[in-house]
């Protein structure tokens, strides 16, 4: 694995004095920018389980105040803000909490479709350090699409509640992308976080993401022959792989998609910002 | 890009799908299964590695301990009762002087200093008419009895969401709300709607079910909204509170209030139940709730962003639509056709349906123009109570709204309009049952996207109103 584990910022540990002299805690780095975008440089995604602290890591980094409640399920729209970090520019989509990319809610379609189709930059999942385990369902499901993720471990301040201690730089070494542990509502962890964004758009951290072990043979056989069959009929299909898993499994919506052509759609919208990325295959 | 290729019919794309049927029938075992499968082991996998837990059970004492009485058989519903009694009383008592403050500045002061104005500015008498004792008085109301609650209610509503409290709210009502074919969720709107209804019909949106967030929406109206308490409070203090010896009178009349609102959920769950038996028929979706941990609420965050999510944009929306409202009303009561105003022959014109409904023909005239809020009845019913009336000594001249202080007088010019202890029931009845402001109106336009369902949200409180009126009435008369 290269990178990740030198240059990881999960390294830095305790906050300090140290910090307010360190370069990558001055804040005059981070300009929040609301909504106002123009040209972005990096489009990153916030994904993640629903009530994890998505929206306050949303509102950290763009300084846009939308309400988070303790509720689960609360963002039903949304969010877009964007934000400059070193001298470069950064949209930020919040995208609904999912807790899977394989079932069929709108909300989750919505996620879904964003980071298979719109190719983020960098992916970042939200999670909650008591929760991890079952959100690791979602974390590992992403890494399958996509090699330029960051994995934020959030509501550690909870986690310290509960007595529970989370390894950060082991999940890295596992999961073969940035881990960073944060405390979004207390603003701790976000500097590494945005370091950590920085690195994986920038491509100095190259992410070796943990993949699913391979199939049993019959099953790559037909995997390589509908993997075959779909980049000629939509060449250029991001994620062609993961579309031919889901033929297979007879998933509905993508059955969909394909039936009225609305692939062919996403196939061809990179997210710049005029593609929505709320058209849900369905 | 290949368009010909790509159109659903063409070969390419049957024998794709072809293809893909075929494998799955070849292979054994549900294969989304087994994606799932191996994701959970990984998973467990590799927390199991990264992360340690203490040897006591994860969730501390105090959240579990609080869990089981707040959603305990015994002490739920009572708890869930207490709190937002608490609520509400904290937010009648606490609006009670920021309103007299703001009624005071904009509208004691306010008006009187903006005549002399308009007066040296020597704006014609009509047009002085119209847009200051017209819209800026009617908006001056709206703002001074509307800003104060919502200010108050809204923070402590969004505090208690904060800390968790309501999912649980949620999962105790969950059970009724099935029975009556509606969603868990639909109890969040139903509490949000006792601050105001548009904020209400909002809240709907976390409803996924389109049915079912339709039965919300349509109900939500039951929910007595901010702006109907002074209506309920006055009539209930006036008229039943009159009924008893003086020690008894204001908690009666805090009953009936109390009554009034209890009727209002009854009435939701009533409505549910026959909306999902008729017009939306279906079957209750699946509700599977995440009781999050109790988290201590951030006080300052929760004012601000409530303050501008909730309270300022309910405002706005209620500030353009009392300004035409105001126009309309002064309007009416100032343009004279064939000998008499507008509203004088309006008033004539409801008496005969109204005496039917038990009410008057000023109620519903009053009710008509203050479509737009229902903090500007009272203030209309006084206006064109002295209208119609003739009682020159009260209110400051035709078309202007007004409240009185002393009650006594109130009731004195209300008796003089020939209002008796049934048109003060079925007032308080009319105010729960009838269509929603139009602020809400606008709203659920909004959210539905449908001309047809706002109509349906408009008549079928006002059906329901006119027929538990005329019941009342009827049962009035033979009893009396």
């Amino acid at each position: 694995m290269s990178a990740p584990s030198q240059a990881s910022p999960s390294n830095a540990v305790a906050m300090g004095e140290a910090c307010q002299s360190c370069a990558v805690f001055r804040a005059a780095r981070l300009r929040k920018l609301g909504v106002r975008m123009g040209q972005a440089d990096f489009v990153v995604a916030l994904a993640g389980n629903p009530n994890t602290g998505k929206s306050t890591v949303f509102n950290a980094l763009t300084g846009l105040r939308q309400h988070t409640g303790n509720w689960p399920g609360k963002t039903v729209t949304r969010a877009e803000g964007a934000f400059e970090y070193n001298g470069r520019r950064y949209k930020l989509v919040d995208l609904p909490g999912t807790y899977s990319l394989l079932s069929t809610s709108p909300d989750e379609q919505v996620a879904r479709d964003f980071l298979l189709f719109a190719q983020p930059d960098v992916t970042v999942i939200v999670t909650d350090a008591t929760r991890l385990e079952r959100n690791l369902n979602l974390v590992l499901q992403v890494l399958e699409v996509t090699d330029r993720a960051v994995v934020c471990v959030n509501l550690m301040d909870e986690a310290e509640r509960h007595g529970l201690q989370v390894d950060t730089r082991q999940l890295a070494r596992d999961l073969g992308v940035p881990v960073v542990g944060t405390a979004a509502r207390r603003g701790r962890g976000l500097p590494e976080l945005l370091q950590a964004i920085e690195d994986v758009a920038t491509g100095r951290v190259r992410c070796l993401p943990h993949r699913l072990p391979e199939p049993p043979p019959p099953l790559r056989e037909a995997v390589r022959v509908l993997v075959d069959k779909l980049e000629r009929i939509y060449p250029g299909l991001p994620n062609a792989r993961w579309v031919a898993m889901r033929l297979l499994a007879g998933d509905e919506s993508i059955l969909n998609a394909i039936r009225t052509g609305t692939i062919a759609e996403l196939a061809a919208a990179r997210f710049s910002g005029q593609a929505s990325p709320q058209t849900a295959t369905s | 890009m290949n368009e010909s290729v790509a159109t659903p019919s063409s070969p390419e794309v049957n024998d794709l799908l072809q293809t893909a049927q075929q494998y799955r029938q070849r292979l054994q075992g549900d294969l989304h299964e087994q994606m799932v499968e191996a994701i959970y082991s990984e998973a467990e996998r590799i927390v199991a590695r990264a992360v340690s837990t203490p040897a006591t059970p994860a969730r501390p004492t105090f959240d579990r301990t609080l869990d089981r009485i707040v959603t305990s058989r015994v002490w739920g519903f009572p708890i869930m009762f207490g709190l937002f009694a608490v609520m509400f009383w904290i937010t009648i008592s606490g609006a009670n002087v920021p309103s007299g403050l703001l009624a005071e500045w904009l509208v004691e002061r306010g008006h009187p200093w903006l005549r002399e104005l308009a007066l040296a500015w020597g704006w014609p008498e009509w047009f002085r008419g119209l847009t200051i004792d017209g819209m800026y008085l009617a908006t001056a109301w709206v703002v001074s009895v509307m800003l104060p609650p919502m200010a108050i209610f809204f923070p402590m509503f969004t505090l208690l969401e904060d800390f968790g409290y309501l999912p649980r709210v949620a999962f105790n009502l969950d059970a009724l709300f099935r029975k009556a074919g509606a969603h868990g969720k639909q109890a969040m709107s139903l509490m949000m709607g006792f601050g105001c209804n548009a904020a209400g019909v909002v809240s709907t949106r976390i409803i996924d079910s389109p049915r079912e967030r339709l039965i919300a929406i349509l109900t939500n109206n039951f929910s007595l909204c901010n702006g109907r308490w002074p209506t309920q409070f006055l009539m209930a203090a006036l008229f039943i509170g009159a009924l008893v010896p003086a020690p008894w009178s204001s908690l009666i009349a805090a009953g009936a209030v109390i009554g009034v609102a209890v009727l209002g959920v009854l009435l939701t769950f009533a409505v549910s139940w026959a909306l999902s038996r008729t017009v939306l028929k279906g079957q209750p979706s699946a509700f599977s709730l995440e009781l999050p941990p109790y988290r201590p609420p951030r006080l300052w965050q929760t004012l601000y962003t409530s303050l501008l999510d909730r309270t300022l944009f309910v405002l706005w929306r209620a500030v353009v639509f009392a300004l035409p409202a105001g126009a309309l009303i002064w309007l009416s009561a100032n343009v004279h056709v064939a000998g008499d105003s507008v509203a004088a022959h309006l008033v004539r014109g409801l008496d005969p349906v109204a005496f039917w409904l038990g009410l008057n023909g000023v109620i519903l005239l009053a009710y008509v123009l203050a479509i737009p809020a229902n903090e500007i009845v009272i203030p209309t019913v006084l206006m064109l109570t002295v209208l119609v009336t003739g009682t020159p000594e009260a209110g400051a001249g035709a078309g202007v709204m007004f409240e009185v202080e002393d009650s006594n007088l109130l009731k004195q010019l209300l008796l003089q309009g020939g209002w008796t202890t049934l048109t003060a029931i079925n007032l308080m009845l009319f105010s729960l049952l009838h269509n929603p402001c139009s602020t809400t109106l606008y709203t659920i336009y909004k959210e539905t996207g449908s001309l047809r369902w706002t109509a349906w949200a408009a008549l079928l409180p006002l059906a329901l109103g006119f027929t538990v009126c005329f019941l009342v009435a009827r049962l009035w008369h033979w009893l009396t």
